[in-house]
C-alpha cells in the first residue's frame, strides 16, 4: 500500500524516516514553543519568584523565605484561604447536585425539553462580567428586583452583597447558576452512554425510579461524576471564573468576606506591586490545588476514568 | 437586563418587565459618550485572531502527535498534557512579568499571543485524529502528497465539524475573557469589551440604565452566537467531557 509513497520519498536526498521527523518537528514547533514560553517559563518563574522581593518596575532582591514566612502571619491571606476553601466546597457540591438534577430532568420526555436545555445553558454563554453586573443590579440593597419580589411574598429582603454573612453564599449561588448548564451538558453526555436496555430490564423487574437511579444511573455515571468533580474543583480553587464575579460584584468585600485567595494575590501583585509575595502565595495555591485533586482521587477511589 | 436597558433612569429600579416608556437613549449614550464600538472591535479582532491561530497551530501539532512517528513523541505529548492543569490565575504574575520583559504590555500582540496556546485544543484534536481512518492519508501519499499536502488536503477538510465546534468555543471564551486583558492593558484604546463594561460600572455607579445597556451590548453577540451555533457549542463541551 505504501510502496508508492516510500518511492516518492526516497527520490529526494533525505530518507523517509528523517523526512517524517522533520515534518513532525515543523508541525509541532509553533505550539510547543508557545506553550513552553507562555506556560512553561511562567510555571518555573512562579516557583522561583517567591524567593525574591520584586518591587514595581525594576528593583529585585533576593528575599529567601521572607515571602513565605510573611504569608503565615498575614491574617488577610489566612482569611483568603478560608474563603477559598468555603467557596470551593460550596461551589463543587452545589454545582454537582444542581447540574446532575437538571440533566436527569431534561433527559425526561417532557414538553419543551429543548427549550429548557437551552435556557439552563444560556447563562454560561454570557460573560461573567455581565452576569456579575446583572446579578448585582438585581440584588441591589433595597431596590433590587430580588428583594422587591421577596418582600412582595412576605419573606423580606436582605442586603445580599453588603452583609458579610451572605455575600460569599451569594457569590457561590451565582457561580453555580453560571456553571450548571455546562456541567448539565457533560452529565447528559454521560447519561446517553448508558444503554437503555438496562433500564427496560430493571423496569420489567419492577424497579422504581429511585432504584433505577441508585443501581443503574449512579454507578454507571461514575466516570462522568469524577470528571465533573475534578474540573469543578480546579475551576474553584484556581478561581479564574470566581475572580471575574468578585471583581465586579464585591471587590472582595464586605469585610474581606469574599476575598478569594486568587483575588488577594491579584491585589498584592497589581495594586501593591508586590510580585514576589504574590508569587509565593500562588505557589501555595498550587499546593492547595494538588492537595484537593489528590483528596478527590482518594475519596473516589481512583476515579476510574478508564472504565468508560 | 434587556428590559432595564430600555428603561429611563427613573423607572430602572421598578419590577415591571415591560418598560412603560421604552427608550433607546441608553444605547445612544453608550455608543456616543463612550467609544464602545471601538471596544467591541478590539474584542472582535482579538477573539477572531486567537481562534484562527489557535485552531491552525493546534490542528498541526495534533496531527503530528497523532499520526507521525518521531523520537520523543510520547514524552512531548505528556509534557503538553501536563499543562492542562495550569490555570491562568496561578501563573498570572510571572506571565505578566514575562510579557512585560518581552515588551508586549499594552499591545494587541500581548493580548493575542499568550491566549493562543493551550493544551486543551491540542488534546481534543489529537483524540479526534486518532480515531480517523488511515486509508485516506495513505491514498494521498500514493498520489504524491507530502506531509503538508496530507494535512492540508485530507486532515483539515475531514476535521471541519470539530474545528467548527472548537471555533465557537474559543471565540466565546476570548470574547468573554476578562482577567488577562484587565491585567495587561492600561491604554484605553486597547480595552476589550469586558474590561470596558467593568470600568463602566465604577464610573457610572448606580446609573443602572446605562450599565444594563452596556451589558446588553456586550452580551448580544454571545447570545446570538449561542442561538446560531448551539449544536456546535454543545458538541464541543460534550467531547471535552470524554477524556
Amino acid at each position: 500500500m505504501s510502496a508508492g509513497a516510500s518511492e516518492t520519498h526516497y527520490r529526494r536526498g533525505l530518507n523517509r524516516r528523517h523526512r517524517e521527523w522533520l515534518a513532525a518537528a515543523l508541525f509541532v514547533a509553533p505550539d510547543a514553543l508557545g506553550l513552553l514560553v507562555f506556560l512553561g517559563v511562567p510555571m518555573v518563574l512562579a516557583l522561583g519568584l517567591g524567593f525574591f522581593e520584586v518591587t514595581g518596575f525594576g528593583g529585585i532582591a533576593f528575599a529567601g523565605l521572607d515571602n513565605y514566612k510573611k504569608m503565615f502571619v498575614d491574617p488577610l491571606f489566612l482569611d483568603s484561604l478560608k474563603v477559598t476553601v468555603t467557596y470551593v466546597v460550596g461551589f463543587v457540591v452545589g454545582v454537582f447536585v444542581v447540574s446532575l438534577g437538571l440533566a436527569l430532568l431534561v433527559q425526561q420526555k417532557i414538553p419543551f425539553v429543548g427549550f429548557f436545555r437551552s435556557m439552563f445553558f444560556l447563562p454560561h454563554v454570557v460573560s461573567l462580567v455581565v452576569v456579575g453586573l446583572v446579578w448585582q443590579f438585581m440584588l441591589t440593597d433595597g431596590v433590587g428586583v430580588v428583594n422587591q419580589v421577596l418582600e412582595a411574598v412576605g419573606i423580606g429582603g436582605r442586603s445580599w452583597l453588603g452583609d458579610p454573612q451572605f455575600a460569599l453564599a451569594t457569590v457561590v449561588l451565582v457561580s453555580i447558576w453560571f456553571f450548571m448548564g455546562y456541567y448539565m451538558i457533560i452529565f447528559l453526555a454521560g447519561l446517553q452512554e448508558i444503554p437503555r436496555e438496562y433500564y427496560d430490564a430493571a423496569k420489567i423487574d419492577g424497579a422504581r425510579s429511585w432504584q433505577l437511579f441508585r443501581h443503574i444511573t449512579w454507578p454507571l455515571l461514575k466516570p462522568t461524576s469524577f470528571f465533573v468533580l475534578l474540573v469543578s474543583t480546579i475551576t474553584g480553587v484556581a478561581g479564574l471564573q470566581a475572580f471575574d464575579l468578585i471583581y465586579v460584584m464585591t471587590k472582595g468585600g464586605p469585610a474581606n468576606s469574599t476575598s478569594l485567595g486568587i483575588f488577594y494575590i491579584y491585589q498584592q501583585a497589581f495594586q501593591f506591586n508586590d510580585y514576589g509575595y504574590a508569587a509565593a502565595m500562588s505557589s501555595f495555591l498550587v499546593l492547595l490545588l494538588l492537595a484537593a485533586t489528590a483528596l478527590m482521587f482518594v475519596l473516589t477511589k481512583g476515579g476510574r476514568f478508564e472504565t468508560e | 437586563m434587556i428590559s432595564s436597558a430600555f428603561k429611563g433612569p427613573d423607572e430602572v429600579n421598578s419590577v415591571n418587565l415591560i418598560p412603560s416608556a421604552p427608550t433607546l437613549d441608553n444605547f445612544r449614550y453608550v455608543f456616543t459618550e463612550v467609544p464602545f464600538l471601538r471596544y467591541m472591535l478590539n474584542s472582535l479582532f482579538v477573539a477572531t485572531t486567537v481562534t484562527v491561530a489557535a485552531l491552525w497551530f493546534h490542528s498541526m501539532a495534533a496531527y503530528a502527535l497523532a499520526r507521525l512517528r518521531f523520537p520523543g513523541r510520547d514524552v512531548l505529548f505528556f509534557a503538553i498534557f501536563s499543562t492542562l492543569l495550569v490555570a491562568l490565575p496561578i501563573i498570572l504574575v510571572p506571565l505578566f512579568i514575562l510579557v512585560r520583559e518581552l515588551g508586549m504590555l499594552d499591545s494587541y500582540v500581548g493580548l493575542i499571543v499568550p491566549a493562543i496556546f493551550n493544551a486543551f485544543g491540542i488534546f481534543l484534536l489529537r483524540q479526534f485524529y486518532l480515531g480517523m481512518p488511515q486509508e485516506l492519508e495513505d491514498a494521498a501519499f500514493v498520489d504524491g502528497c507530502g506531509y503538508w499536502g496530507v494535512y492540508w488536503h485530507v486532515i483539515l477538510p475531514l476535521s471541519r465539524p470539530i474545528l467548527a465546534a472548537l471555533a465557537v468555543f474559543f471565540f466565546l471564551a476570548n470574547w468573554n475573557s476578562f482577567l488577562w486583558p484587565l491585567t495587561i492593558t492600561q491604554n484605553q484604546d486597547l480595552w476589550m469589551i469586558q474590561v470596558a463594561i467593568s470600568s463602566f460600572q465604577t464610573q457610572y455607579a448606580g446609573a443602572w440604565n446605562y450599565i444594563m445597556a452596556a451589558a446588553t451590548v456586550a452580551a448580544i453577540p454571545t447570545m446570538a452566537l449561542f442561538f446560531v451555533f448551539q449544536r456546535q457549542l454543545v458538541e464541543s463541551i460534550k467531547t471535552s467531557g470524554f477524556k
